[in-house]
């Protein structure tokens, strides 16, 4: 006999999940789908009255040049982003493992910029370039260098590049340095005694079985790049000159409070809100599994 | 092959120095198994001998050079781990190979020689596993593997049968015994287990808090252990340690029992009498009260207390033997079967 258990109904669950679901509700959800539905209304240009048009908002993108430009530039920044964040952090934690005396005090200062708000970070790095008063263009023109990134698209990129790899590193530096003290110590030993030096050491032992970590924040350095960056790019930048830092968070910005074209901007968050969810499931279906060593 | 010389060797934490001029010579193609209780400095003694510790102060000889200040790498020595450190994301074969390459061994002697060593090993059908698919015994026979691949000058083995059930670490402790003497490669091995130390050294070293108690070989150190410490520590079960006063060719047991020694002695001395050198006699000179008897089979375990004193004593006496409890059992030592030591200094009187 199958027996079966019967709680009296109760309102008591629904009123403890009801906040996080209100929250869920008011913040995440109606914005949603507010987008979806502005992104499929277009206005006329003095804002009188809007028109339902379906799915021609994403038409217009589809054939717009610009936005595949931005496309392409959010990949190469993106791709920057997370190669210089994830490899300086890698070099540093392959050192801050190796540090006996005073190791706290290291770690504590390679994690300080985390705390830093990104606005923050990119006021900062607005002053280090700024072409009058920074210290670096200063430098800079020892060596005969001109550095104005208020006129010079390259320059205006990899400053922001920049910036934003620096407040990822102290991030990439934490999960790296767990991954690589969680190596047995009698493994680098073992290695040691076979003949191999530090540099044979860290490529051959410590990089491949911090593997899983790289594969992790691969993802989780994509996902800041393309969505958490808009702070600082709005700090340095404001995407320009000429749209040469825009990529496309700051499109969805631009295009909807400064240009007032909001059906467009709502069909580019849409996309990016298809992205998101598909690099979120790439995470919870690859990473999750660890990396086959 | 080579020797190995400590001489005067200290190694210091901050303040503590945990150990204390460690002198000793080991010859070509010896095996010495360094042995004591836990923490009292091997696993220290045997990374300083492999370069993964500083050396405080004085001096490590590998094959008559010094090597204090020569990296692990440049000392041709193998080291097996207790937790055999094998290289996870590596295959076996690649994990004994891996020395080989870095050494820059052409290809084809690298294969030969990891077939050989798995030949020897009978690993030979996991070489393409990776070590998480392996058991614990076959992990060892790998790490085993890597370092015989090496073909070093030492081999250091830091409680390799540890993680090993008790039945597969008496088998592994025979094959590692039998291969060091077909390699004949000078070898240090570090247990905390006197059986495996008694059964694999030629000499053991014996190590309590940091300091050398003895090395020689183990029929000498079970037949004139110099400290009483190592007399403890030597023989299961443990010697026994009864009080005394010296006097001319006899010791004088608390009790007042006379004891014939070859010794004169005086002053307050420490008899001690292994287990299995008591003999139960009707006439006996120690008359044991029994607490409590142990059948192991083969032999007897007999506890219990000389009689009017609290002073516990263990005999082992062959055979399976029923005594009765609380009756009072009669032992004579037999021949040559008194340790004598030093009430203060612990050290053999001889
Ligand atoms: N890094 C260290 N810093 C301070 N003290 C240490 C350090 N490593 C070891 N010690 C101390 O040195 C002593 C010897 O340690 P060691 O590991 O050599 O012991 P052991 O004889 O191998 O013991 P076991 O049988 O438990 O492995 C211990 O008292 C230990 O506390
Ligand atoms: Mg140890």
């Amino acid at each position: 006999m199958l027996k079966r258990v019967h709680f009296p109904t109760s309102v008591l669950p629904y009123l403890l999940v009801a906040p996080q679901i209100l929250v869920t509700l008011i913040f995440f959800i109606w914005p949603a789908s507010q987008a979806m539905y502005q992104s499929m209304r277009i206005e006329d240009a003095f804002g009188l009255s809007t028109e339902f048009v379906w799915f021609e908002n994403f038409q217009i993108l589809a054939e717009d040049k610009q936005y595949f430009e931005t496309f392409w530039r959010t990949i190469i920044f993106s791709a920057c982003v997370a190669f210089i964040s994830m490899s300086v952090a890698l070099f540093l934690a392959g050192f801050a493992d190796r540090v006996v005396r005073g190791a706290m005090a290291y770690r504590t200062m390679l994690i300080w910029p985390y705390a830093v708000a990104p606005v923050l970070a990119g006021a900062l790095w607005v002053f280090m370039f700024n072409p009058t008063l920074g210290i670096f263009p200063y430098l800079l023109e020892f060596v005969g260098y001109d550095w104005n990134h208020y006129l010079n698209g390259h320059q205006a990129m990899l400053l922001v590049i920049l910036a934003a790899a620096w407040k990822q590193v102290a991030y990439n530096f934490l999960f790296y340095l767990a991954a690589m003290q969680s190596i047995p110590k009698s493994v680098i030993e073992a290695s040691a005694i076979d003949g191999a030096g530090p540099v044979r050491r860290f490529r051959t032992i410590i990089l491949p079985l911090v593997s899983p970590t790289t594969f992790f924040l691969l993802v989780i350095n994509a996902v800041y790049a393309f969505f958490d960056t808009f702070g600082i790019i709005h700090a340095v930048t404001q995407g320009g000159p000429a749209g040469a830092t825009t990529i496309l968070v700051y499109k969805v910005y631009n295009d909807g409070f400064v240009g007032l074209d909001l059906g467009g901007s709502a069909a580019q968050s849409v996309i990016l809100m298809i992205l998101v969810i598909s690099m979120t499931v790439i995470q919870f279906r690859y990473v999750e599994k660890k990396v086959d060593y | 092959m080579a020797t190995i010389n400590l001489d005067q060797l200290t190694k210091s934490y901050g303040p503590d120095e945990v150990l204390h001029h460690i002198s000793g010579d080991i010859n070509d193609s010896e095996f010495v198994v360094i042995v004591g209780p836990s923490g009292c400095g091997k696993s220290t003694l045997l990374r300083m001998i492999a370069g993964l510790e500083t050396v405080t102060s004085g001096e490590i000889s590998i094959g008559g050079k010094i090597v204090n200040e020569i990296e692990p790498a440049d000392r041709d020595i193998a080291m097996v781990f207790q937790n055999y450190a094998l290289y996870p994301h590596m295959s076996v074969r690649e994990n004994m190979a891996y020395g080989l390459k870095i050494r820059k061994t052409p290809k084809d002697e690298i294969t030969r020689r990891v077939n050989e060593a798995a030949d020897i090993l009978e690993i030979r059908e996991y070489l393409d596993r990776k070590p998480r698919q392996l058991s614990g015994g076959q992990r060892q026979r790998v790490a085993m593997g890597r370092a015989i691949v090496r073909d070093p000058q030492v081999f250091l083995f830091d409680e390799p049968l540890s993680n090993l059930d008790a039945k597969l670490r008496v088998q592994m402790r025979l094959e590692i015994r039998k291969l060091q003497k077909r390699l004949g490669v000078t070898s240090i091995y570090v247990t905390h287990d006197q059986v495996e130390a008694m059964t694999l050294g030629d000499r053991l070293m014996v190590l309590n808090a940091g300091y050398v108690e003895q090395f020689d070989t183990p029929i000498e150190l079970y037949e004139r252990p110099a400290s009483m410490f190592v007399a403890g520590f030597i023989g299961s079960p443990a010697m026994n340690f009864l009080t005394a006063t010296g006097g001319d060719g006899l010791v004088i047991l608390d009790n007042g029992t006379a004891l014939p020694t070859r010794l004169s002695t005086s002053g307050p001395v420490i008899a001690g009498i292994r287990p299995e050198h008591l003999i139960a006699e009707p006439e006996g000179v120690l008359p044991v009260r029994v607490e409590m008897l142990e059948q192991l089979g083969a032999n007897t375990l007999v506890h219990g207390v000389l009689d009017g004193s609290d002073i516990p004593i263990v005999a082992s006496v062959t055979g399976i033997q029923s005594l009765p409890v609380n009756d009072v059992v009669r032992f004579t030592p037999g021949p040559d079967a008194l340790h004598l030591f030093d009430a203060n200094t612990e050290r053999r009187l001889s």
